[in-house]
Formats: structure tokens, C-alpha cells, sequence
């Protein structure tokens, strides 16, 4: 296991910030907060893919030279799949954020369980 | 190939674009448009439903030049294409049934937008249906997710914007989490079709490498989409967001996108893993242990509720945990059972919606239980539906509910370890969703004893009676002809394995 994680140190990297945007997603009150935690996971995934995708002593996909051979180059699916990932990443924030500002304007805090004692006193 | 075989590509294209351009269309033309693409999606895929079943056989659909290990594909069996059929079904009534509300509901320039989120929710849904590619499948999660919050919040008032965002939280953990998990699975096979990765996943298990990626894989996609299709522990956000949302939303939500994801996961099940390896490993048993929960929990907490709608959508929470049971006892006959219960349930669920919101509506729009008294009187469409879908949900026969349950019964006796949990709660729950819907039907066809409120006919809003009327044909079409229907169903498992 240890020599593994050493050789591999990108990837524990990638799952230890997946864990902290994770739990920061899910426990904060914060809903800005939230949206940071949001972020850092879905960055962390998309470090592991690099990491993943990544072949040592290659280059980018790109032919330049002339030079058509397979070892040449390192994996491009993985980085297409990053591209993905962030566009879905980006709409998803901005929509987060839109939300946000809502709420923020009808309650004038951004603590979500505040808001939610606020909108049961509003029922009464 | 045959002309037939471009359906499923050509109607998610249509239902995508369309979203596109009623974004240009005022809110009327909008809606004629939708219901014309949700119509022909419709009668499309029965079209290929009715093609595969003389064909026997799924095909796969190449899209764009690339051929397979790298391009993108579609895949179409009988069992998909029925769901599609189904989806556009359920999708069309539901919209139909709460067309007025709809109207009262949300500012008049934002009605086109509700149908710009509608086709985008109807094209999403089919991809997950039919894509044979993961990271496809994630995008569609997604494109889903953000078009069912849009759905939720539509209705602008706080209540609803603060479920959205509980949604959207929550909705996002487990897209995390599908995502990590697609892409360890990446890393482990290097493929992202879905025929290719099970290719790899068998022979990486033959040589017994990597067992915990494996396991890990698996159990981060299966939370990440319990999450999304709310499972029991998961269930925060469910009955805020059923519970305030416009009618038509609560009905598409409850019924048609929860299920989208589960069908995400027993796709992912046989298609992916491979269904021998999810029962060796034991991912299903906590699948299992939750759905049991789920089932308890679920109608304890729609028992407590004093709020009709809010009844309504914790007693999904229940039935989300009968299909996840399905999946977890891991028999054909258990999935069959639990692919009959997505059917079940999302034509009683959005009859069930429909029907409380004309039910509210004659007790002057309250939805606490005290005002709904002798409400079946006052509309008696609206009864007669609500009173449908809650027998339908207990189990009686003749309705779909009842052979569900039954076959859900019927295919536990084949597991002995799980036999006895699996019965007794089966049976509690049974008990438990008596009480309260029971309790509801009681409690409209209590004669009131002064009325205040007004009488609402049937033909005061014709197209709410006809919704109604084709749930209620549904509902006992699923009960009275289900022998075809599991029949269908299995050969659809067959095709997907």
C-alpha cells in the first residue's frame, strides 16, 4: 500500500480534496460556502482525470511535427472529459448561485437552516 | 438498418430542440408545441416498441463516424423503448392535468420558459433511456437535474426557491459522487461504452485485480443515484419539492424523474458490472437494508404529515424504497418486479398529485386535512381519481399496485436470508399506507356539514376530468393486464444483459 500511495501521490491528492469539498458541500450552513465545497469536488475529479490521463515523458495530443505515432502522445480522452466536466461544472455553480441571490434578497442571510426558521415562522 | 431504428435518436434530438426554439415562442405556442413533441414522442416509441418486439433483439446506433470502442452510441431494446412510451404518457397527462394551475401559478411571460424546461427534462430522460455511453449518461444527469430544479422553482414564492436549493444540494453530492465513480471505472477498464467496460470489468474479476476499485466504483455510482432518486436515508429534499412546486411538476417529478435515475442504475447493474457480479458483492444488501427502512420510514412520516400534497410525497419516499428492495433482493423475478413497480408507481403517483389538487381546490385552496372534509362531494372527478390512486397504492386488486406488491411477495419467498425481512415490512407497510390513505378517502367522503365552498363540475375544466380519466384507464390497465407487461419486462432484462 505505501509505495503505492507515494507513486501515486496525485490521486490521494485528488481524493482527499474530493473528501473536503464533499463534507463542505454537505455541513456548512453557508450556502457561498457550499458553493466553494462544490467547486473543489469537482475540481478534484477533474485533477484525478488529468493525473489519470497523464502519460510520463509525452506529449500533448496535438501533431505538430508530423509525427503520427501512438507513443507520441498521451491519452486525450481523459482531457475531453475535464472539458466536459467544467462546462456541467460552470452551469451548475451559476445556477447555485442564482439561487443564492434569491434567497438572499427575499431573507437577507445566506445560512439555510436560518431561512428554513424563517419560512416555517412566515406559515404561522 | 432500418428507417424504424432512428427513433431514439431523432426524438431526443426533437424534444432538445424544441426546447430550443419555444424560448422564441410566446407561452400559447410554447405549449401547443410541447404538446405536440411529447405526443409524437409518444407514438414514436410505441412505433419501435411494436418494431422490437417482432424483431426480438436491441440494436445499437452508431452516432457520428467513430466507430464503436470510440464513438458514441445509442442502444434500444424492448424494454427501453417501452419506457419511453410510458414517460411521454404519463408526461402528457400530468401536463394536461394541471394546465390551469400552471396558468395561475406562474407570471404570464415565464410560461414558455416552463416549456423550455419540460422538453429539456423529456430529452434528458430519453437519453438516460437509451445512451450506452457513462459519460453521456452523466451529462444527461445533469442536464436533468438542472431542468427538474427550473421545474421546482417556477412557482416563485420562497418556499419553493428554498426547496430548489435543497434539491440542487443534494442532486449535486450525488452527481459527485456518479461522477468519481465513472471515472474510477474509466481508469480501471479505459472504456466508456458500456458493452466494452463489462467486456474489461469480467476479465479484471477472473484474475481477481483490483477488488476494492471495483467495489468502490460501484458503491459510489449506487449512492450517488440513491441520492438523486431520493432513498431512504437521502429523502431530505423529497417533500419540500413535491410538496410546493406547481401540480404538473410534482407529478413529473415524482414520477418520471426519480425513475429515470433508477433505470440509470439497473442499466448501469446489468449492462456495466454485470448483474452475477453486483450479487456477489454486497452493495445490494445495503441497497436492500435501505429500502426496508425506506418503506417504514417513508409512510411513517406521510402518517404524520397534515398537509395533503406533503402526504403525498413522503409517501414516495416509501415507494422508492420497494423498488430499491426489488433491485436488492437480486432475482430476475425480484427486478422484474421492481421495473413493474416504476410503472405502477408513476401512474398512481401522478394520478394522486392531480387528483389532491382538485380536491384542494374545492376546499378553498387549503391543503390541511380539517378543510378537505366531504371535498369528494364537491369534486367528484377529483375523488373518484384520489380515491383510484390511493386503493392502487395500498394494493387492491384490480389496480397496478396489487401485482407489484404481489410479485414483489412472490419473488422474496426465492431469497431465504432476505424471505422474512422482506415479508414482515411488506406487510407493515401495507398497514401503514392504509392508514393514511385511507384515512384521506375517509375523510373527502365525510359529508360536510355546512358546505361554504363552491361545487366544481366536470366540465368546468374538461381537460383536469380527461387527465384523470386516462390515469385511472391507466392504473387499472397496468392491474387487470399485467401478464403481458412482465412478460415484456423480462424479455427487456433479457436484451439488456
Amino acid at each position: 500500500m505505501g509505495p503505492h500511495l507515494w507513486t501515486n501521490y496525485g490521486e490521494v491528492v485528488a481524493m482527499i480534496l474530493f473528501g473536503i469539498g464533499f463534507s463542505n458541500l454537505l455541513l456548512k450552513k453557508n450556502l457561498i460556502k457550499k458553493i466553494i465545497g462544490l467547486n473543489i469536488m469537482d475540481t478534484a475529479v477533474y485533477l484525478f482525470l488529468a493525473e489519470k490521463g497523464y502519460i510520463t515523458g509525452r506529449m500533448a495530443p496535438i501533431v505538430v511535427n508530423g509525427i503520427q505515432d501512438v507513443e507520441t502522445y498521451i491519452n486525450p480522452v481523459p482531457s475531453g472529459l475535464v472539458l466536459t466536466g467544467i462546462v456541467v461544472s460552470v452551469s451548475v455553480t451559476a445556477l447555485m448561485l442564482s439561487l443564492t441571490i434569491r434567497l438572499y434578497r427575499r431573507y437577507h442571510t445566506l445560512d439555510l437552516d436560518e431561512i428554513s426558521t424563517l419560512l416555517k415562522k412566515e406559515d404561522k | 438498418m432500418d428507417f424504424v431504428q432512428n427513433i431514439p435518436f431523432f426524438s431526443i434530438i426533437l424534444s432538445m430542440f424544441s426546447g430550443i426554439v419555444s424560448s422564441v415562442l410566446s407561452g400559447k405556442n410554447a405549449k401547443r408545441l410541447n404538446t405536440f413533441v411529447v405526443f409524437f414522442v409518444g407514438v414514436m416509441s410505441f412505433v419501435l416498441f411494436l418494431y422490437l418486439m417482432q424483431k426480438g433483439e436491441s440494436y445499437i446506433y452508431r452516432m457520428g463516424h467513430f466507430p464503436a470502442p470510440w464513438g458514441n452510441e445509442i442502444r434500444a431494446g424492448v424494454l427501453e423503448a417501452f419506457m419511453a412510451f410510458f414517460f411521454c404518457v404519463i408526461m402528457l397527462c400530468s401536463l394536461i392535468g394541471g394546465r390551469k394551475h400552471l396558468i395561475k401559478e406562474i407570471e404570464e411571460n415565464k410560461v414558455n420558459l416552463y416549456y423550455i424546461l419540460v422538453n429539456l427534462l423529456l430529452s434528458s430522460l430519453l437519453a438516460l433511456i437509451y445512451t450506452n455511453d457513462l459519460f453521456t449518461a452523466y451529462v444527461f444527469v445533469e442536464i436533468n437535474t438542472i431542468s427538474a430544479c427550473g421545474l421546482i422553482m417556477i412557482r416563485q414564492t420562497g418556499r419553493t426557491i428554498e426547496a430548489a436549493t435543497r434539491y440542487m444540494i443534494m442532486s449535486l453530492l450525488g452527481s459527485g459522487l456518479l461522477l468519481i465513480g465513472i471515472c474510477l471505472l474509466y481508469d480501471l477498464t479505459g472504456h466508456l461504452l458500456m458493452s466494452y467496460i463489462q467486456m474489461e470489468i469480467a476479465i479484471i474479476v477472473e484474475q481477481g485485480m483490483y477488488t476494492v476499485p471495483i467495489i468502490l466504483a460501484i458503491a459510489f455510482i449506487s449512492i450517488g443515484l440513491a441520492i438523486k432518486s431520493a432513498l431512504y436515508p437521502f429523502h431530505s429534499w423529497l417533500p419540500d419539492a413535491y410538496g410546493y412546486s406547481t401540480v404538473s411538476s410534482s407529478a413529473i417529478l415524482s414520477s418520471l424523474v426519480s425513475k429515470g435515475y433508477i433505470f440509470l442504475l439497473i442499466k448501469i447493474f446489468y449492462r456495466i458490472i454485470g448483474f452475477a457480479i453486483i450479487r456477489d458483492s454486497k452493495i445490494i444488501h445495503i441497497l436492500f437494508a435501505f429500502g426496508i427502512c425506506g418503506m417504514i420510514m417513508g409512510s411513517l412520516g406521510a402518517i404524520k404529515e397534515n398537509d395533503i400534497r406533503r402526504m403525498i410525497a413522503f409517501s414516495s419516499v416509501a415507494q422508492i424504497g420497494y423498488i430499491y428492495i426489488g433491485i436488492g433482493l437480486g432475482t430476475k423475478l425480484a427486478m422484474t418486479a421492481g421495473i413493474f413497480h416504476i410503472f405502477s408507481h408513476a401512474a398512481s403517483k401522478a394520478l394522486l398529485f392531480i387528483s389532491a389538487v382538485g380536491i384542494t381546490d374545492a376546499s378553498n385552496e387549503s391543503k390541511k386535512f380539517a378543510d378537505l372534509t366531504g371535498a369528494g362531494y364537491r369534486n367528484m372527478i377529483a375523488g373518484v381519481g384520489f380515491t383510484i390512486g390511493s386503493l392502487s397504492m395500498v394494493g387492491v386488486p384490480l389496480f397496478s399496485g396489487f401485482i407489484s406488491k404481489f410479485m414483489f411477495a412472490q419473488s422474496s419467498l426465492q431469497v431465504p436470508g432476505k424471505m422474512l425481512p422482506a415479508l414482515i415490512v411488506l406487510g407493515i407497510s401495507t398497514i401503514l399506507n392504509t392508514i393514511y390513505f385511507m384515512k384521506t378517502v375517509i375523510r373527502i367522503y365525510t359529508p360536510a356539514k355546512e358546505s361554504t365552498y363552491e361545487k366544481i363540475r366536470f366540465f368546468t375544466n374538461l381537460s383536469y376530468s380527461v387527465s384523470i380519466i386516462c390515469f385511472g384507464i391507466v392504473n387499472v390497465t397496468l392491474g387487470l393486464w399485467s401478464q403481458p407487461i412482465v412478460e415484456m419486462i423480462q424479455t427487456g432484462l433479457d436484451m439488456l444483459a
